[in-house]
């Protein structure tokens, strides 16, 4: 094959069946006689239960069983911390049906099997719930302070973690300062909305004792293994399948959610087919959020807007409970120096309990929030200095030669200091410059002021930790009968494309078309080594894999053709889906039979297998059939593990006009330029980066889950909780840059988070230049609705 | 979610329709669904009959003639909207009828439903507010006529007696040579509106203004007549600096208070410059006999 | 799916206006979907979307949201699109259904829209992509396509999907709606 796959365009594997109605999500697949459940949740923030009653839901026709946690025997226990760290000091999770305490509305309390989802839904209404009701307080700061509710009775002021870490020497370099500026800003509590809610269905095997759990999960391993454990029993009897899955996004790493146990747990005691597909009204109460901190940074710097030290406190909102432990928090916290040399920072945050949903990643996972404290902050020291927001930041880069770049005792998501290994920062801003014609935008925005008009600019830099370990693994198999190749890995996709950029990374090497190459994923049935998709990491920790993987079968098979050749392995080539001595064509065999060939059998079931058996002419050979350390057939297994994080960077910008009567800000131009290394496929690359800005423009100005003074959330659908149609997101021009990491065999960087990071402030920022010749006040939180911006018009006094 | 138990009906005849709604305790109509089928499916309804009017074709229908379009409760808002007749003689109907929703819920939803469904960020209530339209009413005693001024009473209320059906809506035509403009704002594409405003506007031969008709929706519990700005109006020039008044008259018709998709200072701030737009583009639009 | 919402009610009678039907009375309803004829017994509360997923099979409609504003569950019905989740199963009685199966022609020829999502990547998870499917195709077999990137968005309205950014959406509709004009 003379084009190489790796950086085309390649179409997508996955696509036909997906543009045809064939897709497979857990709600579509036919199991036979399934039963459906429903949730009976709680109405109340923080309460007490004073009175559960099943009877009329149990007396409903077409009801099979209601469960409370009183029958939920060993598996009525706390669900686990899945990501313990040392300054958890108040850990709590929640049991998979609630006991006599809710902490949220919507925490699941019961738990209906009927006919029919119809049905189930009737019964969980039947079900009589009287509470005790709690005081609350859902305003992370205010939950803070001495005195308010407490979620859980025993955490001193709701404080789950608390932790400070310091890089360099930051009382230096602030004492060395010749100008110090402060700002405090806050994101809002948003939901990643996936368009397929959660789902999970399950079958008990009575026969062979499996339970076979399909599931919307980005996590279908952990699963696996929590479901084992669980349910006490061996691994090899619990199969967890993520079918197609309709978007993740973050949330759906988490688990067990409630539904993961009860669905299973309801199949095997009820000896049928269970499922639970969770509807919107429920996805907003009961899926995790993410978002909301509070983060108060100080920057020291020279005169010349040089940054020497920061500072940054913040407040993380970690809802009800702490299941994903600091992750959300320590990632704001590591990122928060962004792209700037900065030597000395401090930070320190705290988690705190609200009887809210509890918070979990969702794409970007604390970027977003750290972004913004630090991009809004270095627009604020650039104002004040009188430094141009550009150049300032130019001022603070890490430059190429100073890679890698390590944030001493600034501790990562996994575990290792914050080591950046790869950058051109100026270059992504200089092409971020040239693409914007920035002398014609000064221009047009001095003429539109002239007019009266309030046009704007803004940017922001950021940089994201991806690709974390511990490792990924990746099998390839060439199948005898048709040489495809079969590829599994212990991943499980939402839309990233694996099974087109994974066929591509082993379509260069072995020689097939990348439509030859069959991937899959998401089912502990044929692969169960792995961690899961989040954090940007699968291509480049499930790709590199992928590609060691292909390598080494790659040279299995030019052995193997070798000796049917009577060929050096050095002189094998393959293409076209064949093996042949380079330089002549017909001197070949095809890849199926080579897979053929190197399994001796005993039976010729078909032609190619006559050809294989061990009496055949052509393996007759004095030797046994299968040499000593040898392996049949054309498998092979591999696993990569990143040293540390790839560091994926870009730099967006906007032009916006604030329109004076609807308050509304219309996107005129959108800029990305970004890095993430080398591109497998770029189409791909591009639908990435375009949906993660579509999220971010939903986080800077529509996305925003509001919890009245009770902890009830007001806007619970669709209607009212503003996930972007077409129009409300820009047509976004998109810059790549490649600069590839040394970290990892392909070079690849992360890209699944880029797009929605730096939307926030990129907005933020720019709505603040158009508003400035009025003398508005800094924008310090997002989103920015058109209420906020008017209110912003109105603090400026500004008769409009 | 998923729909309650109900009874369901569905009756070839108007007649049959006012029988079944007369014997029913608490029955609500399905006619496009568009907006019940969501309540139903949240459970906020929880109706004991389901009356669905598809078999009733006598409600479906679009009278052109006279100075009234007269318009069955069960035509399609699609139905309507793109009705050339209805075009011609009332221009305003399409402009202010492209805000509802998308098409494909106008494919499906009703006018007679937008109407008795009677939320306060709807179009159709707003322009028949506007237009001083009317409404008939039917039940198996008879038929009354409604004046839009007195239908819409209240968030989802309206002055149909629970034994009545809406059956018809008639929106007046357009004067010759009256001016008309509707403006709304939704945060997002189809949204019901933050806040709207419809105007007309009917010129002396002195080029003074004779008339004005301003209406808002979105910012109280009904439709609202903005009479204050169309007092104020009365025999002045038309421009903008009558207009800019007029959109500060306008900003005391907001009574919503803040709510998640807007705070109440911000809405009479949006109000006041929809009604200073509709009444420019209007004053553009109006002019000698059409 | 919907075990006792479904078929299995040989005696259902065709819907009488002078009946009032309880919520366990089963209606029987005939319809067209993607060309075949359908005859079915539903309850009178079950949706359309779960008549077409459940009772069906037709799986490819999908459910996002079930109050009218993703559009994951847009279907023709006689051959205009609607919200199959705020439709309920004995409206459609005697209409004709064509939904994501019915696309594709009979020898499995993919539609152009279909191609042009493909194409250009106008689809990631693929579960909003049912939807925009009948949305697309009814926009460019019979309107106009706007000739503005804000036209054609505002044409794309009352679909969401969350993973695409709409970016390569909006290029296959322009894709499908160029490939139909060129063939009048
Ligand atoms: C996503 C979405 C966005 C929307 N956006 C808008 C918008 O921007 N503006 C807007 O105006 N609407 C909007 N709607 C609502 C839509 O216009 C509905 O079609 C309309 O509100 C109801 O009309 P319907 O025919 O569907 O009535 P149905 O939903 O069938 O009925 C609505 C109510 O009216 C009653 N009713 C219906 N017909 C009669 C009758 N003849 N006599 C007595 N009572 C009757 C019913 O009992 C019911 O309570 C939106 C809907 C959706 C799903
Ligand atoms: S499921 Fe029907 S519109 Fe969302
Ligand atoms: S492709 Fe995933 S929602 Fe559209």
């Amino acid at each position: 094959m003379s084009t190489r796959q790796f950086g085309a365009r390649v179409q997508r594997n996955e696509d036909a069946r997906l543009i045809t109605g064939r897709g497979r999500f857990v709600d579509d697949l036919p199991l036979d006689g399934v039963l459906h459940g429903a949730f009976a949740r709680s109405a109340v923030a923080r309460g007490r239960i004073t009175h559960l009653d099943t009877t009329a839901a149990r007396a409903l026709p077409g009801v099979h069983r209601v469960y409370t946690h009183a029958d939920l025997g060993e598996l009525d226990v706390t669900m686990p911390l899945l990501i313990p760290h040392p300054c958890i000091g108040h850990p709590r999770t929640q049991y998979p049906l609630a006991h006599e305490d809710v902490y949220h509305v919507g925490q699941a309390i019961a738990f209906v099997v009927a006919d029919d989802r119809y049905i189930a839904e009737d019964a969980a209404r039947l079900i009589e719930i009287d509470y005790d009701i709690l005081p609350v307080e859902v305003d992370p700061a205010k939950a803070a302070l001495d005195g308010a509710p407490l979620v859980h009775e025993d955490v001193p002021n709701n404080i789950a973690a608390h932790l400070v870490q310091v890089s360099g020497d930051p009382d230096a370099a602030f004492a060395a300062a010749d100008h110090v500026t402060r700002i405090q800003v806050r994101v809002d509590r948003s939901t990643a909305a996936p368009m397929e809610c959660l789902s999970t269905a399950a079958r008990w095997d009575a026969v062979s004792g499996e339970l076979t759990v399909w599931d919307g999960t980005q996590a279908p391993i952990g699963l696996r293994g929590a479901l084992s454990s669980l349910f006490d029993l061996d691994e090899d009897k619990v199969r967890v399948v993520a079918p197609d899955v309709g978007g993740g996004f973050g949330p759906k790493i988490v688990f067990p959610y409630s539904n993961e146990i009860l669905v299973p747990f309801a199949a095997k005691d009820l000896r049928r087919p269970v499922k639970w597909v969770e509807d919107r009204s429920e996805n907003f109460v009961h899926m995790t959020h993410e978002r909301t901190q509070i983060h108060d940074i100080e920057l020291a710097a020279t005169s010349d807007g040089v940054v020497l030290g920061l500072r940054d406190t913040f407040l993380h909102d970690t809802g009800s409970f702490i299941p994903y432990g600091i992750a959300v928090a320590q990632v704001a916290s590591t990122q928060i120096a962004g792209p700037y040399r900065i030597p000395a920072i401090h930070v320190t945050f705290d988690c705190v309990y609200t009887p809210t949903v509890p918070v979990t990643p969702y794409r970007g996972c604390g970027r977003p929030q750290a972004n913004f404290a630090i991009e809004r902050a270095m627009d604020q020291l650039a104002a004040e200095l009188g430094i141009d927001r550009f150049e300032i930041r130019r001022r603070n880069f890490i430059t190429p030669d100073e890679f890698p770049y390590t944030r001493p005792d600034l501790v990562f998501a996994d575990g290792l200091p914050v080591t950046l290994d790869s950058g051109r920062y100026d270059d992504a801003l200089a092409a971020l410059e040239k693409a914007l014609d920035l002398d014609a935008i000064r221009a047009e925005q001095e003429q539109a002021r002239a007019e009266g008009r309030m046009l704007g600019l803004g940017l922001s830099f950021y940089v994201e930790g991806t690709g974390l370990g511990p490792y990924e693994g990746a099998k390839i198999r060439l199948h005898p009968i048709t040489g495809k190749a079969y590829v599994n890995t212990g991943l499980t996709a939402q839309g990233q494309g694996h099974e087109t950029a994974w066929a591509q990374i082993v379509a260069d090497q072995i020689g097939v078309r990348p439509e030859d190459v069959i991937v899959v994923e998401g089912d502990t049935g044929v692969f169960d080594w792995g961690v899961a998709t989040f954090a940007s990491r699968a291509a480049v920790v499930s790709g590199n894999a992928v590609h060691i993987a292909a390598v080494s079968a790659r040279a299995r098979i030019a052995q193997a053709a070798a000796n049917m050749l009577e060929a050096d392995p050095d002189d094998i080539e393959l293409a076209d889906g064949r093996a042949f001595v380079r330089g002549t064509t017909s001197r070949g065999v095809t890849l199926a039979e080579v897979a053929t060939m190197s399994n001796p059998l005993r039976y010729a079931f078909n032609k190619a297998a006559q050809t294989a058996t061990q009496f055949a002419p052509t393996a007759r050979s004095t030797g046994k059939p299968l040499p000593d350390g040898e392996r049949p057939g054309i498998e092979v297994s591999e696993y990569y593990s990143p040293p540390h994080a790839t560091w994926a960077y870009g730099v967006h910008a906007a032009l916006v006009e604030v329109d004076p009567v609807t308050c509304d800000i219309d996107v005129k131009r959108y800029v990305c330029v970004h890095d993430c290394g080398n591109m497998i496929n770029p189409m791909i690359v591009e639908g990435q980066v375009a949906g993660g800005v579509a999220q971010g423009m939903g986080g800077a100005f529509y996305e925003k889950l509001e919890y009245d003074e009770n902890g009830v959330l007001r806007n619970a659908s669709f209607m009212d909780f503003l996930v972007p149609y077409a129009t409300e997101v820009p047509h976004i021009e998109m810059i790549h840059l490649e600069t590839p990491s040394p970290l990892n065999p392909l070079g690849i960087k992360g890209v699944g988070e880029a797009g929605t990071i730096p939307v926030g402030q990129v907005i933020a920022s720019a709505v603040e230049d158009a508003l400035s010749p009025l003398g508005t006040p800094p924008v310090r939180q997002v989103p920015l609705s058109p209420s906020a911006i008017h209110d912003l018009l109105r603090q400026a006094r500004v008769n409009v | 979610m998923k729909p309650p138990c109900y009874e369901y009906v569905a009756p070839d005849t108007l007649a049959g329709a006012l029988r079944v709604r007369a014997e029913s305790e608490d029955s609500v109509v399905l006619a496009g669904g568009q907006s019940l089928v969501p309540t139903l499916n949240f459970r906020l309804a929880n109706p004991d009959t389901v009356i669905d009017l598809r078999r009733v074709a006598e409600l479906a229908t679009i009278d052109t003639r006279d100075g009234m379009i007269r318009v069955g409760a069960m035509t399609r808002q699609r139905t309507l909207e793109r009705n050339d007749a209805v075009l011609a003689r009332n221009p305003l109907i399409r402009e202010t009828m492209e805000y509802i929703a998308h098409p494909v819920i106008r494919n499906r939803g009703t006018v007679g439903g937008s109407v008795a469904h009677a939320d306060p960020a709807s179009e159709l209530p707003c322009l028949l507010t506007l237009l001083d339209g009317e409404l008939t009413a039917r039940s198996s005693a008879g038929a009354r006529t409604i004046p839009a001024a007195e239908f819409f009473e209240f968030v989802f209320t309206t002055a149909l007696e629970p034994e009545e059906l809406l059956v018809e809506v008639a929106f007046p035509v357009l004067e010759p040579g009256e001016g008309w403009a509707f403006r709304e704002f939704a945060r997002r594409h189809g949204d019901f509106a933050v806040a709207g405003a419809g105007a007309t506007l009917l010129l002396d031969d002195a080029g003074r203004i004779a008339r004005a008709r301003l209406a808002a929706c979105g910012v109280a519990t009904t439709p609202v007549r903005l009479r204050a700005a169309e007092e104020a109006l009365r025999g002045v020039e038309p421009g903008s600096e009558a207009f800019r008044a007029a959109g500060e008259l306008a900003r005391d018709a907001v009574t919503t208070v803040d709510d998640t998709a807007a705070s109440a200072d911000y809405r009479r701030h949006l109000l006041s410059g929809l009604v200073n737009d509709v009444l420019t583009r209007a004053a553009a639009r109006a002019g000698g006999p059409r | 799916m919907n075990g006792n919402h479904g078929t299995n009610h040989l005696d259902a009678e065709p819907v009488d206006g002078d009946t009032r039907y309880g919520p366990d009375d089963r209606i029987a309803i005939s319809l067209t979907v993607n060309g075949e004829k359908v005859e079915a017994a539903v309850s009178p509360r079950l949706l359309l979307s779960d008549f077409l997923r459940g009772d069906l099979g037709l799986t490819g409609t999908h459910v996002g949201c079930e109050h009218g504003v993703c559009g994951a569950c847009t279907v023709h019905l006689d051959g205009v699109p609607a919200r199959s989740c705020l439709t309920m199963a004995v409206q459609v009685d005697g209409m004709e259904v064509r939904t994501v199966e019915g696309l594709a022609g009979s020898d499995g020829t993919l539609h152009p829209v279909q191609r042009a999502f493909r194409e250009c990547h106008g689809l990631q998870c693929g579960f909003c992509t049912p939807g925009f499917l009948m949305a697309v195709t009814h926009l460019v077999e019979n309107e106009e396509l706007a000739e503005t990137d804000d036209g054609v968005r505002a044409q794309l309205a009352g679909n969401l999907c969350r993973c695409t950014g709409y970016m390569g959406i909006v290029a296959a509709t322009r894709r499908a709606a160029a490939e139909i004009a060129s063939k009048g």
